[in-house]
């Protein structure tokens, strides 16, 4: 992990032997204040499935009310509970995607298993095409 | 416990069971330097930081709750805090007089002397 930048915050123990009441010291997406080189701002236009997950979590955020199927805040621990690598790798939507299914098992909407099964149709959908 | 209706004081009007407030406008406060496990919406790097209370924003039910598919209530009172920008980064090239404002709830907050 990168040094974080002098702070009175990072003077601070890190080690389980000096803090053993400290399990996870700082979450890797908790990333405020250490260096990340210059902010470019660059103009980008959404792909069409990005919309679609943004227009699936409002729907399921319950709009006009409907019942809530989940809150942004268990949005926000399903990709906090991303690994660092998958966390770096992903873009924005693609860790919403993931958040948002990983919410759906938990709350018992679909089932992994019916997931995985949708998964595969899909995939042998788009081998079929591709042979035509 | 108070109940918070309508414009209870806060920025944004919210109608839960809320804890009371503790604090009030210009109360100096010390962040909570506690590391738990789960969904924490104070950055890690404000954590054992003293600030003053620029403003109560509302009660709101506890992210940290809601996190868990739990309602999050009794509401827990959201501060808005001011920190010196000198004071959480000891090498910051600013002006000694910057600040940065962050939203803290109440249970991440102790009074400071």
């Amino acid at each position: 992990m990168a040094k974080p930048i002098k702070s009175a915050a990072s003077n601070r123990p890190t080690s389980r032997d000096e803090r053993p009441d400290r399990l996870i010291e700082r979450g890797h997406h908790d990333m405020g204040g250490l260096p990340a080189g210059r902010v470019e701002p660059s103009e980008h236009d959404y792909a069409e499935w990005e919309r679609r997950v943004d227009a699936l979590m409002v729907l399921l955020s319950g709009v006009k009310g409907a019942p809530p199927r989940m809150s942004v805040d268990e949005l926000r621990k399903n990709i906090e509970a991303l690994g660092p690598e998958a966390y770096d790798s992903m873009s924005y939507y693609e860790r919403w995607v993931t958040s948002i299914t990983q919410t759906m098992i938990q709350r018992g909407v679909i089932t992994t298993d019916e997931l995985g099964r949708k998964m595969e149709e899909i995939r042998k959908r788009r081998e079929d095409a591709c042979k035509k | 416990m108070q109940e918070v209706a309508g414009a209870g004081g806060g920025q944004y009007a919210t109608h839960y069971t809320a804890v009371a407030a503790r604090f009030a406008q210009g109360d100096r406060v010390r962040v909570r330097d506690s590391a738990p496990l789960g969904h924490i919406r104070t950055p890690f790097y404000i954590r054992g930081h003293v600030g003053v209370i620029e403003r109560y924003c509302g009660a709101f039910p506890n992210p940290e709750e809601l996190a868990q598919m739990r309602d999050g209530l009794p509401a827990q009172p959201l501060y808005r805090v001011r920190f010196l920008e000198t004071e959480v980064w000891p090498d910051y090239a600013g002006r000694a007089h910057d600040t940065i404002d962050i939203e803290i709830f109440q249970h991440w907050l102790e009074r400071a002397k």
